[in-house]
């Protein structure tokens, strides 16, 4: 007889050990783990704000013991998670879903808002394995720009650029001007995206046009986080265990949802 | 001995997996249970290509349903307790998933249907059978939802109500999932039967619940909720050898826990003529219905038995 558990999928209640403030609706929860300090970027887990909610979470960081997340404040669940302190309970499950690869030579990271949190993880470990990492950031305004200065020290200045939207920091304009005309000057063997599903899709359509691989990482509403609900699904896979990181190719096969529509909590096609 | 795997769902002469499920023609006695995949056609799609023998759709009602809050699944010892609460987005906008499902599928789908009433059972099934649905699986045993499922199940008088009232309405084959949450389970079986049921899963997930020591929260946010996975097998396995030993003829769909061959195999010698699973896509992934075919098929060979069909109610004998 085979066994239906999963390690990773025991819920384990935990403390938070270290909470971040990173913008004024964005803050960083550290907290020990051993599975899930064993992540790899593009990895996530579900949390557990007990007597709240159970959320998906895309992991920042990973090592030591110690697992953290980046949260906007967005709703009940990230708002009751937002006033926890150090030293309080949450629970955890993961880590869950596939990861980016690791590739070599000349690489590409774009990000848009909270995106950024899993492509830094990534970054720190490419940065020493790659010929060169260039990295496209963008947000809303100023304050939302995560990680300008972690970043800035694994990219070199001239591989750094940030946008906004309002100009208040870096060039205004969305990521999809700069990174067109990136893609049209220089050459890249990879290209990773995170970020809000419009970007991704106008991303997606970039690569496209000039040929190039791209890795994707998706959200959706998620419940079981196991492959088994149906909640996360676009097209025939699932985004908690067949993603969260999708290629190019996958993403072909989803063309007619990408960007456009999702499940709703009710089972319905809601937009994205 | 022929096989059927890569024949697309084509008819073999000679297959010893094939069953005649109440009308329902399956080339494998392999269902997907429901509440697992169960949204998209996209998603039956790929459990067909897995191998299962037929789907059943997420549990639909009249209404659309938001279900309930996370946690909604928490891993037990043995299994995954789950209230997800009976999220669907109604009938007549399931009744275009049905449609669209029913052009790319190779294989039987059939659809879960729950109500508050009998009349709304009724009029869900006859909207999902109008659609395209080739059988009906009655949801009167899901075990965290109030007003329907298990509330009705548990009680002979109003099951045997809503499956009258369904017959009336559809043509198709009814298939009722039955509680375990019962004293006596062949008592509802019996009660469904003679109100017109053509076959009887068995069963449904037992009620159940997990807390936490550290934080002396139940995590589910409903508290309570469904125990399945190969926790459930032998409540399960029972199950169906009680159905089976007072109601000689009602054909059987055994559910709870079947992750491999074996457990399929010890369901049909209970008494059961498929097998429905779930849970174990968690661990197997979708390919889980083909693997169990498979040994399934190899036991058959090593036995020297000539069909699933000859195996089924085995362990009665004598």
């Amino acid at each position: 007889m085979s066994t239906s558990l999963i390690a990773a999928n025991t819920i384990r209640t935990t403390e938070i050990v270290q909470v971040r403030t990173e913008s004024p609706t964005v803050k960083t929860f550290i907290m020990v783990d051993r599975l899930c300090s064993k992540a790899k970027p593009g990895q996530f887990l579900m949390l557990w704000i007990p007597g709240v909610d159970e959320i998906p979470m895309s992991i920042m960081d990973a090592g030591n013991g110690l697992v953290s997340v980046t949260v906007k404040q967005v709703g009940d669940a990230t708002k009751h998670l937002h006033g926890m302190e150090a030293g309080q309970t949450v629970g955890v499950r993961g880590p869950f879903g596939n990861s980016f690869t690791e590739s070599r030579g000349r690489v590409l990271l774009v990000s848009g808002g909270t995106g950024t949190a899993p492509l830094l993880f990534l970054a720190k470990l490419l940065s020493a394995k790659t010929e060169r990492l260039s990295f496209v950031e963008g947000a809303k305004t100023k304050d939302e720009l995560l990680f300008v200065r972690e970043l800035g020290g694994i990219c070199n200045e001239k591989s750094l650029i940030t946008t906004t939207e309002d100009g208040t920091y870096g060039l205004q304009c969305m990521v999809t001007e700069p990174l067109a005309k990136l893609l049209d000057r220089e050459k890249f063997d990879m290209i990773y995206t995170c970020g809000p599903e419009v970007m991704i899709k106008k991303i997606f359509d970039l690569t496209e046009q000039r040929k190039l691989p791209l890795e994707a990482s998706l959200e959706r509403l998620m419940r079981c986080g196991i492959g088994l609900c149906g909640s996360c699904v676009i097209g025939k896979y699932r985004v908690c265990r067949d993603g969260p990181v999708f290629t190019a190719a996958q993403l072909r096969e989803v063309k007619d949802e990408l960007g456009i529509s999702k499940i709703g909590f009710d089972g319905s096609r809601i937009p994205v | 001995m022929q096989t059927i795997f890569g024949t697309g769902g084509k008819k073999l002469e000679g297959n010893p997996l094939r069953v005649n499920l109440a009308g329902l023609e399956l080339q494998n006695p392999t269902i997907l249970a429901s509440g697992v995949l169960g949204y998209s056609a996209e998603s039956l799609n790929r459990v067909a290509k897995g191998g299962a023998g037929a789907v059943v759709s997420k549990s639909i009602g009249l209404e659309p349903r938001v279900g309930y809050a996370n946690p909604t699944v928490v891993q037990a010892e043995a299994g995954l307790i789950n209230a997800m609460g009976l999220p669907n987005p109604g009938i007549d906008v399931y009744a275009e998933e049905i449609k669209y499902s029913k052009t790319i599928l190779r294989i039987p789908l059939i659809v879960s249907v729950f109500g508050y009433s009998a009349d709304e059972y009724a009029t869900v099934a006859e909207k999902a059978v109008a659609a395209g649905a080739d059988a009906v699986e009655l949801n009167v045993s899901c075990p965290h939802v109030q007003f329907t499922g298990a509330e009705i199940g548990q009680n002979p008088t109003v099951l045997a109500e809503v499956v009258e009232k369904v017959r009336a309405a559809v043509s198709k084959p009814i298939i009722v999932k039955l509680s375990p949450n019962v004293a006596d389970i062949p008592v509802t079986a019996k009660a469904a039967v003679e109100a017109g049921a053509d076959a009887l899963t068995a069963v449904n997930t037992l009620k159940a619940m997990a807390i936490d020591p550290e934080t002396t929260r139940p995590v589910l946010s409903n508290i309570k909720g469904g125990l399945s996975g190969p926790a459930v097998k032998p409540v399960a396995l029972r199950c169906v050898y009680d159905i089976r030993e007072q109601l000689p003829d009602v054909p059987i769909i055994g559910c709870g826990g079947v992750s491999d061959w074996r457990d399929a195999v010890e369901f049909f010698l209970a008494g059961a003529s498929a097998v429905q699973v779930g849970t174990a896509i968690a661990l197997e992934d979708t390919d889980v219905f083909q693997s169990i075919t498979k040994g399934v098929e190899v036991y058959l060979r090593k036995k020297h038995f000539g069909s699933v069909k000859e195996i089924v109610n085995l362990a009665h004998r004598g």
